[in-house]
């Protein structure tokens, strides 16, 4: 059983989408995903019109970049796997937990296919015969679906042994997590897969060359597979012109916080932020707009008049002061008070810091108990700057970003909101929710 | 083997498919998936259910106390019939989910991670459940979520987990 309520009406994620394209929640299944379109993708490059290396040269000129946070270039990562034969594996990251981020969740349960045939597609680039999805422990449900795809994709011979009569094989499962945002990184997410504890590895090596059960692996976000088909069949240059230079195609924004009705939206790359924030009704009750977090709660808060003049893509929001990361857009307005809404996100990452790196292990707990302390009005002079401090020393000095994840929310709320930090140092109580 | 066995067949027959999803000499990869499959039967791990995991997987048993403290959805101590799980993470508190939370813990009487009197409900505060446009999110049991339980819900929530 899911929760929500479809059938929706099937542009409910804008008239710009084109992944979720015609997707009503209740169509999810094969026979409809190839009255979409569905597979076709799949057919054009195993009909020997297609080497690898072409889908890599059509997925690096559409500019389609990483959707699970890092923004990295898709066709590039691609291009750095090994070639010839030898095992390999191909990953899919579904371990949605970066507070504010609920796509993958969509993408799976209503359109599952579209993943899985993206799937294929980059198998097939990378020279892959096994794939794995690892999906969020928190989504049951959602998993028992996606492995009803499989099903539907195996019987149809979409996976398995010489796909639709080619001579290339491939073949996919899905993993279920069980609760630890660290597997969210992909060398976390791969010693998971293993059987063993969350624990990021050292990089070098990077995984194209040592990665599940030490052979070359590609890992990538839900929605870059699900980016693949429709680029493939329109072309790496048509993809690339629905979003700007550098940041091709259209991108699933989740909405949540203060507006009037969270959820996820497509819109091209380039969209102007107040755009997408009418899309989702506005904040909510009329109210203000205080302030964003652009790309989901490890990324800098920005304030209402910087995003504002913002456009939705990685380059603008970066350009901004802040990440794109995996398009998580939380809203806050002007009823909020800042530094509550960083005690909660302080918690979190000391909550979910795996132990192994000192600087993270203890200076995620530090930075949670000096908010703390702040929020409860016994903050004391210097506790701002001790905050500064301990956030620059724990930034760079641990194995993966969980580290610095802690730290940017801290600097940027600091950044863009002192005064209401100090008003509870000085005053002992909040400036906004003691009006 | 003299590890006691203690899942039904039809656990060990479920494990057996999580296990053909990875090479031969992988086995270890559906220790996740095992200990699920055994929370969801007995409602905790025990010692004796992570060491019944750990002989079915030709695991040591330590490697799977790794795996079962690691994660946070396990169980390491009984809960009531029913685990509620609730995000109290930023997007789902602009959301209202503390209200709700306040509304669950009034009703039952209890705060998190205590069980109430009835030994019908534990509840949870979890972190993000990748489901914040459906705020407040609960879980129950690991495996059923529903969203959009605001404080007026929660009442009709708790009659119909009892009536169950």
């Amino acid at each position: 059983m899911i929760t929500s309520n479809p059938p929706f009406s099937q542009d409910s994620y804008g008239p710009e989408a084109v992944i979720m394209k015609g997707v009503n929640g209740v169509n999810w299944q094969l026979a409809e995903y190839e009255k979409r379109g569905g597979y076709q993708a799949l057919r054009k490059i195993l009909s020997d019109e297609y080497s690898p290396g072409d889908v890599i040269a059509e997925v690096k000129k559409s500019a389609l970049r990483g959707r699970g946070g890092a923004g990295f270039p898709t066709g590039l990562k691609w291009s750095f796997m090994p070639k010839g034969d030898g095992q390999k594996y191909i990953v899919c990251n579904s371990d949605e937990g970066e507070p504010g981020t609920f796509k993958d969740r969509d993408l799976l349960r209503y359109n599952p296919h579209i993943v899985i045939e993206g799937m294929a597609i980059a198998a097939y680039a990378i020279g892959a015969s096994v794939g794995y999805n690892y999906i969020h422990g928190e989504i049951w449900e959602v998993y028992e679906r996606f492995e009803e795809a499989l099903e539907e994709a195996r019987s149809a011979g979409y996976l398995g042994d010489k796909l639709l009569g080619s001579d290339f094989s491939f073949d996919l499962f899905a993993h279920h997590g069980f609760g630890a945002y660290i597997c969210g990184e992909e060398t976390a997410l791969l010693e998971s897969i293993e059987g063993k504890k969350g624990q990021p590895r050292f990089k070098p090596p990077f995984p194209a060359s040592y990665g599940l059960y030490g052979c070359p692996t590609t890992i990538n976000n839900t929605e870059t597979f699900a980016a693949v088909p429709s680029l493939i069949l329109g072309g790496g240059d048509a993809y690339l012109a629905l979003g700007k230079p550098n940041n091709g195609g259209t991108k699933i924004f989740s909405v949540s916080g203060d507006v009037q009705n969270p959820g996820n939206y497509e819109v091209r790359l380039g969209t102007p932020f107040s755009k997408l924030l009418e899309m989702a009704g506005g904040v909510r009750e009329g109210n203000r707009l205080k302030a964003v977090i652009p790309g989901g709660s490890s990324m800098p808060v920005l304030p209402a008049n910087i995003m504002m003049s913002t456009d939705m893509d990685y380059d603008s929001i970066a350009e901004a002061g802040s990440m794109l990361g995996s398009g998580a857009v939380i809203i806050m307005d002007e009823t909020r008070c800042m530094v509550r809404c960083l005690l909660r996100l302080s918690y979190f990452y000391h909550e979910e810091s795996c132990g192994q790196c000192t600087p993270c292990r203890e200076g995620t707990g530090w930075l949670y108990r000096l908010v703390k302390r702040i929020h409860s009005g016994l903050g004391e002079e210097g506790d701002i700057d001790k905050l500064l401090s301990l956030s620059d020393n724990i930034g760079g000095r641990t194995i993966c970003a969980l580290g610095d994840a802690a730290a940017l929310p801290v600097k940027s709320f600091i950044e863009h909101f002192r005064p209401e930090f100090e008003y509870l140092v000085t005053h002992k109580e909040s400036q906004i929710e003691s009006k | 083997m003299s590890q006691t066995r203690m899942l039904s067949a039809e656990a060990y027959d479920a494990i057996d498919k999580e296990v053909a999803k990875y090479p031969p000499n992988r086995k270890q990869s559906a220790v996740m998936a095992a200990l699920a499959i055994a929370q969801n039967e007995l409602g905790w791990l025990s010692e004796s259910a992570v060491e019944d995991v750990a002989s079915y997987l030709e695991m040591r048993a330590i490697a799977v106390w790794e795996v079962a403290t690691f994660y946070g959805m396990y169980n390491l101590k009984k809960p009531g019939r029913y685990k509620l799980s609730i995000c109290t993470n930023l997007p789902c508190a602009l959301q209202g989910a503390n209200k709700t939370v306040d509304q669950l813990k009034a009703l039952l009487g209890i705060d998190f991670n205590e069980t109430d009197l009835d030994g019908l409900l534990t509840l949870k505060e979890a972190e993000c459940m990748g489901a914040c446009g459906d705020a407040p999110v609960v879980i129950i049991n690991d495996r059923e979520m529903r969203g959009k339980i605001g404080v007026e819900d929660v009442e009709k929530l708790l009659e119909e987990l009892k009536a169950r």
